[in-house]
């Protein structure tokens, strides 16, 4: 039954390894490809394109997998559990929590002064305040949503959620120093460049953290296609699947905009351009699916924001943007409806 | 088939339904009383507003009952976890399911859900049961179409299907020929009247086909804003139940015909 999805996956998977190959070959110093495979192998004589392969684009392309991948998942997660095909991490202001997060961290360890401030401007209270900012957001956003039946209220209710986030920022950055500012404004670019094997290896934890879980309910977010009340009549345990899901949404979109920025479009798009491929809400399709279709997507956008040969890098915020969302208006006037 | 000591499926006992609201109970029908027998067809009708939905809603746990008890095989429900109960009782709800993206087999795939492992694979046997849910249902035709394809009459058949395959025996459907036309209605129907022969289910139904469920039900369950009364249609008739249905005002109930007549 699941064979006729054979070659679309095996060609996913042939595309991955492709743009895998070209995005660690492009960058500003161009390194012909034979050596770029004899780095692979550790075989080479040139120290410095050693370096630039093995510790800067290597990390980086692996991170661009698990941001595409990650955020693509957690899309789909959110539009499911929505029940609404508009949803994504960064509608639902979960993106705008992290983003929260961050900035109580960078713009107000001011406010705190002295060695906790230095203490608190550490990487990983980055991480977990981008995290915790995107649990609680999420969770404020279920509970409104647990009221209301109405799932354009919902959306709006993100959108609310979204504003005061940012209007808290403005607050902060009104009484922060330059640097600080910057700090926060380069975050907020969005960058998969910045992190190390280690730094690489504990995002990679949290990350199988959130996809073990979501694997594991895959069989409650199938129920979920039907409603709500159907899925409870089927014996999900309705309050204990949400909060999990919920849990691995936060686990996957917080960590990615902790380590790599708030990264727009992602989550909303790759689970549509899935949906074009394979006809199927079935999530024990669609998640693998999603996986290969958003880690292919991510690693092309970082191919483009690299401008190959130049000395440039663009912002990754920006070019998720400008491919996203032409993809979304191309979706929605092509088919009038957005089945998910 | 007619067995003099009947096996009673879902029963309630001194049942009274409705809400609470500020601390304070308001109660929309009480002394519910009610047997429903293993492979019958119920209908229950009344007039809009009178507490159909809240009953049937109290009666699938969406709801907590005011007072009393509800047993499904004479264990109360309150007593089973919800896998345990979703193999004993399925539902064909008015709400429309989520995702029409589904396709006919996926759909009432899921009715095994309670019984599938942690990733929801399919056994031979869970198979086995789709195929005949979707053979009693004349949909076999249909199974490879996506829900958004089907017509309001087929995707009621198609949940039918679903509620079928969850193999459950008791089926409770909140007024399953709301936007069907006449023939559907009376297909509908006519389907789950020969599904309870077949199977042995025990099927309750609310609508308002009063003249429909008096031809095809075995048991009525009228309510009205003083009581709810369950009888064979026949003896309703002849109780004149039927009359105090609506307000006599407008239409009154032919007890030759069996069906309403509007005043002249």
């Amino acid at each position: 039954m699941n064979t006729k999805y054979t070659y679309p996956f095996l060609s996913l998977i042939a595309l991955l390894i492709i743009f895998f190959f070209v995005n660690i070959s492009l960058g500003s110093v161009s390194i012909p490809t034979q050596e770029i495979f004899k780095s692979l192998i550790g075989d080479i004589n040139n120290a410095s394109w050693q370096y630039i392969i093995q510790d800067y684009r290597l990390p980086k392309a692996f991170t661009a997998i698990l941001v595409g991948s990650g955020l693509g998942i957690s899309g789909l997660l959110m539009q499911t559990l929505f029940r609404n095909p508009l949803a994504g991490p960064f509608v639902l202001g979960i993106s705008s929590g992290a983003s929260l997060g961050v900035a109580l961290v960078i713009l107000g360890s001011g406010l705190f002064g002295g060695v906790f401030a230095s203490l608190l401007i550490s990487k990983w209270s980055i991480v977990i305040a981008a995290s915790l900012g995107s649990f609680l957001v999420l969770l404020a956003v279920m509970i409104v949503s647990s009221r209301v039946r109405d799932t354009m209220a919902i959306l709006i209710i993100g959108l609310m959620f979204g504003s005061i986030t940012s209007a808290v920022v403005s607050v902060l950055s009104y009484f922060s120093s330059a640097e600080e500012l910057q700090q926060y404004i380069f975050w907020g670019f969005g960058s998969l460049g910045n992190l190390s094997w280690n730094e690489l290896f504990i995002f990679f934890l949290i990350y199988l953290a959130g996809i073990l879980i979501t694997i594991s309910s895959i069989k409650g977010l199938n129920t979920l296609l039907l409603g709500e009340n159907y899925a409870k009549s089927l014996g999900l345990k309705l309050k204990q699947s949400r909060l999990i899901i919920i849990i691995a949404t936060s686990l996957l979109a917080g960590t990615i905009t902790a380590f790599a920025g708030p990264i727009a479009f992602i989550g909303l798009a790759i689970p549509h351009m899935t949906r074009q491929v394979f006809h199927t809400s079935n999530h024990k399709i669609l998640l693998p699916a999603v996986f290969l279709f958003g880690a292919i997507v991510m690693l092309i956008c970082d191919s483009i924001a690299q401008l190959p040969t130049s000395d440039y890098t663009l912002p990754i915020n920006a070019i998720t943007s400008l491919v996203g969302a032409p993809v979304v208006i191309w979706l929605l006037t092509r088919k009038r409806k957005m089945f998910f | 088939m007619k067995n003099e000591q009947q096996h009673i499926v879902l029963e309630t006992k001194n049942l009274s339904v409705g809400y609470t609201s500020k601390k304070r109970a308001n109660v929309i029908a009480d002394s519910i009383n009610i047997a429903l027998q293993k492979g019958q067809l119920i209908g229950l009708v009344g007039a809009n507003g009178i507490g159909k939905s809240t009953l049937l809603r109290t009666l699938t746990t969406v709801q907590k009952p005011l007072q009393g008890d509800i047993f499904i095989n004479s264990k109360s429900i309150t007593d089973y976890t919800t896998v345990e109960l979703a193999k004993q009782l399925s539902l064909v709800l008015t709400e429309q399911i989520a995702s029409k993206n589904l396709s006919v087999f996926e759909l009432v795939a899921l009715g095994r859900q309670p019984y599938t492992n942690w990733v929801g694979n399919l056994s031979d046997n869970d198979l086995k049961i789709i195929e005949q849910a979707l053979l009693h249902t004349n949909i076999i035709a249909l199974r490879d179409k996506k829900c958004f394809e089907l017509s309001d009459g087929q995707l009621q058949k198609v949940m039918i299907a679903r509620a079928l395959a969850q193999d459950t025996d008791l089926i409770i459907l909140d007024e399953p020929t709301t936007h069907l036309d006449m023939y559907h209605k009376a297909y509908i129907l006519k389907l789950l009247q020969k599904l309870a022969k077949e199977t042995g289910k025990t099927i309750l139904f609310s609508s308002h086909e009063i003249d429909l469920a008096i031809q095809l039900c075995d048991t009525i369950i009228v309510m009205s804003s003083t009581e709810v009364i369950s009888g064979s249609p026949c003896q309703l008739i002849a109780n004149g139940t039927f009359n105090t249905l609506f307000p006599e005002d407008l239409i009154a109930f032919d007890q030759s015909t069996g069906s309403f007549k509007v005043k002249k």
